[in-house]
């Protein structure tokens, strides 16, 4: 084993100075499911979906430097359920139906719900009462769907340096808040240009005025797998 | 009602000569709250622009505190502790008392504004509860006269300044002492540096064995070496002074009657690593502490053993400022506590880097408990074979416990690590006790059969909570009220600990009302061992810790509730059809689902 290397279920996959495991493993194309994670920021570790076992021990990838030698487990069963519940826990958290949702096919949360072949919630649902925020000539939020994963937040402080995004609250009353004297995004200085407008992995911020433009079949997600095709924020830069 | 200009004076006074800090921000937040029992929006609105941060950080900063609010909470602002031990002693009861003597609804302000009766995570008065804050002061020994009295001087409007004194008093307790304990304060651990130099030191708290007293139990020496070989421009040294492990007192104690060695043990560190700020991060629970600590720290300051060469040390330069909590159990955890420090919401960080490397403004910070430091400063002074004298092979020295519960002589008993909790059990007059909650509502529940377990890190790792349980509890009520504790002290940033708490706790609570099957048992045990595996930080490694516990070591406090159904759903079917039955008049025997299958 060089001292650049480490194993991914098995694969060899080169890793650089200060590389997490997922930093490796989507350099090498290997695909590690994960929500909160978009390599162009800040690593986060928050939604706990790409938890992988590292020489025995359980870590988020994204987070998880990598190390020569390291034996990496993401495609055990073990793993697949704890993932499987995870995203349970996500959607029964929030309000996500995905039948009536402009990002279904296109949505991160369905994507990887599939590949980990969730096939049902499970757990109870929290059913919590929640707005739609639609006072922005383009943009709206439906904070039904949010599922905290910040990407919103830190494009708008780290990027777009407008600090639009928040998180508050805290433990299972933890939500995003829009930075504005009414807490609306109309009031606020959120812009269509913005990175923050194009990073939410979920249906959570989406463009008004063109919905549906790309039926549903035909989607990003419809024709081939997120292990393959990967975040939709990255195809949507693209203009795909 | 506050006028701008009051606020504005007092945010002017906050500022000083030095003007206002970012990372200052939760020390003028807890400010403008004890003043106002709010923050006033126009003092969000200056902070905002002059801190230059945007008004919903400020409100998210808030919003995670359970001690600040944007409402006001009126001129008594009363919180129960709602620890297992004070609803063990009749704190329910007497909140219950409290809100019809005063016609409150609990966690509503009362019209007039006047009062505000509520409850909050353990305040660490267990040993002479039940307890309650009122405007962050802390009332002990509350019994029904007690609770009409305080409603007589609440309705009265007595300002707290002039309440009973002895409604206040808060006893030390102690009961046993041992080589912490016995300290007469004579000698200095500063001397010590002297003579022996930072590797003298070093060495000897490496020989010593210490460990961290937080629970965790991390080579003190190795914490510090590491901090002082980190390179950098600054380091820091602070104190874990956020004390709420519920059912934990000791450092109240600690910091109430053994201040200077606390604060010799934190100087010590600084001249070991090379530090010359430190900072104690005090529970606001323990607001009555303030006061006598700054005095402590002045009276120091006068004697030459705080602020620029110290023990006539040219170079020797360490000074300690007090940084109050706002009520988040979360902070404890040394990175969240850091964070805290910074005056944001209390996140755990990412790890790594560690704080040894890159803490308190991404410096190389040490943060130790606060029995920790006073056992280093010791050290440093009798040496290493005196602390190893105490204790076991892996645990050396010793642990003070603060004991609660049902037992004769609740309080502080120091015991040579190694000490078995049926010894323990004896001393402190607990007979019968179906169980010891070690370790706070994150530790182990032991049954009697294990009480020949010994405190020791290689067996029962604590931080000094020591809850017993009496024959006749009932120990699901106490699963129930550390689900909900955990619910309501989650940070929220990771998912399985926010959510999976929630469902674990409304799992727990649906056992507890008798609606649970053997199928809600069996997800009780996934949603933990997630929580466990897969969590950010300790907080949810731990918290499922009560119900896994209990699920194996007490499996009939669960099964003596369930339904005979194999599955119930989570919630009630025919109850759910009220509101139609009351729209539509109906409610013969047709419009009822029948509650036997």
């Amino acid at each position: 084993m060089s001292d650049n290397t480490f194993t991914l279920d098995g694969l060899a996959i080169e890793f650089q100075a200060g590389d997490t495991i997922m930093d490796a493993a989507l350099r090498a194309g290997a695909y590690i499911p994960h929500l909160c994670h978009n390599p162009e920021f800040e690593p986060h570790g928050s939604c706990r979906v790409c938890l992988v076992e590292a020489n025995g021990r359980r870590v988020s990838a994204c987070t998880q430097p990598a190390a020569a030698g390291m034996q990496v487990d993401s495609a055990s069963q073990a793993i697949g359920d704890a993932r499987r519940s995870l995203l349970q826990m996500l959607f029964v958290e929030g309000n996500h139906v995905c039948p009536g949702c402009e990002k279904s096919g296109a949505c991160q949360l369905q994507a990887v719900a599939y590949y980990t072949n969730m096939l049902s919630p499970h757990f109870t649902h929290f059913f919590p009462r929640r707005e739609v925020d639609a006072s922005h000539p383009d943009f709206a939020i439906d904070y039904n769907r949010c599922i905290l994963c910040e990407l919103c937040v830190r494009a708008s402080r780290d990027v777009d340096g407008k600090n639009v995004f928040a998180l508050s609250g805290r433990g299972i009353g933890s939500h995003l808040v829009v930075n504005s004297p009414s807490g609306r995004l109309g009031d606020s200085a959120f812009a269509a240009t913005d990175k923050a407008a194009h990073v939410c992995p979920v249906g959570a911020i989406l463009p008004k005025h063109r919905g549906y433009e790309q039926p549903i079949g035909e989607r990003l997600y419809d024709l081939q797998p997120i292990s393959v095709v990967g975040d939709v924020a990255a195809h949507e830069q693209e203009g795909d | 009602m506050e006028s701008s200009s009051t606020v504005n004076s007092m945010i002017d006074g906050l500022a000083g000569s030095e003007g206002l800090a970012r990372d200052r921000l939760l020390q003028y937040l807890y400010e403008l709250q004890c003043r106002f029992s709010h923050v006033p929006d126009t003092a969000i609105g200056r902070l905002s622009s002059e801190l230059d941060l945007p008004a919903s950080h400020i409100r998210a900063v808030i919003a995670f505190y359970s001690f600040l609010h944007e409402t006001p909470r009126g001129d008594f602002d009363i919180l129960f502790s709602d620890s297992i031990t004070d609803h063990m002693l009749g704190s329910l009861a007497l909140q219950r008392r409290l809100c019809e003597l005063l016609g409150v609804v609990s966690g509503q302000p009362r019209e007039d504004g006047r009062v505000t009766v509520d409850f909050t995570s353990c305040t660490g008065m267990c040993d002479q509860g039940p307890a309650l804050l009122v405007n962050g002061y802390a009332v002990t020994c509350l019994d029904e006269a007690r609770i009409d009295a305080i409603a007589a001087l609440i309705e009265a409007g007595t300002p707290v300044d002039d309440w009973p004194v002895e409604f206040f008093r808060a006893g030390d307790h102690i009961r046993r002492r041992g080589l912490l304990l016995e300290d007469d304060g004579e000698g200095s651990a500063l001397q010590a540096l002297g003579t022996k130099g930072a590797p003298g030191i070093l060495d000897s708290l490496e020989q010593s064995g210490l460990r961290g007293r937080g629970g965790a139990g991390f080579p003190t020496a190795t914490k510090w070496r590491l901090c002082a070989g980190s390179d950098a421009d600054e380091r820091y040294v602070v104190c874990n002074a956020d004390e709420g492990e519920p059912g934990t007192f000791k450092d109240r104690v600690l910091l109430n009657s053994h201040a200077d060695r606390v604060f010799e043990g934190m100087t010590l560190c600084a001249g070991t690593i090379g530090a010359r700020h430190g900072y104690l991060y005090l529970r606001a629970e323990y607001r009555h502490l303030r006061g006598p600590l700054e005095a402590v720290l002045q009276r120091r300051r006068e004697a030459g053993l705080l602020g620029s060469g110290i023990s006539g040390v040219e170079g020797f330069d360490f000074d300690i400022e007090i940084h109050m909590g706002a009520g988040a159990y979360i902070c404890g955890e040394e990175s969240s506590l850091i964070e805290s420090l910074e005056g944001k919401r209390g996140i755990p960080r990412k790890r790594p880097p560690f704080p040894v490397n890159s803490g308190f403004r991404n410096r190389p910070t040490v943060v130790n408990n606060v029995e920790t430091f006073m056992a280093a400063a010791l050290i440093a002074q009798h040496g290493a074979d005196w602390f190893r004298g105490a204790g076991t092979e892996g645990s050396a020295g010793t642990k003070i416990l603060s004991i609660s519960g049902d037992c004769e002589r609740p309080g502080i008993y120091e015991y040579p690590y190694g000490t078995r909790i049926s010894e323990i059990l004896e001393d402190c007059g607990a007979r019968d006790a179906q169980a010891v909650q070690v370790a706070g509502a994150a530790g182990s529940t032991v049954p009697a059969g294990e009480f020949d377990r010994a405190i020791a890190f290689e067996d029962l790792a604590t931080g000094g909570s020591f809850m017993v349980f009496g024959p006749s509890r009932d120990l699901l009520d106490m699963v129930v009220n550390f689900s909900r504790f955990f619910v309501h002290e989650s940070c929220g940033f990771c998912t399985p600990c926010r959510v999976g708490g929630a469902l674990l706790r409304d799992l727990v609570e649906k056992v507890h009302a008798g609606h649970a099957s053997e199928h809600d048992l069996g997800e009780m045990q996934g949603i933990a061992q997630l929580m466990k595996t897969s969590s950010h930080c300790g907080l949810g490694a731990t918290a499922p810790n009560p119900v896994l516990d209990t699920l194996e070591k007490f499996p009939e406090i669960y099964r003596g509730r369930l339904t005979g159904r194999g599955f119930e759903p989570a919630f009630d079917l025919d109850a759910a059809l009220s509101e139609s039955r009351r729209i539509t008049g109906r409610d013969g025997p047709t419009a009822h689902i029948g509650t036997e299958s």
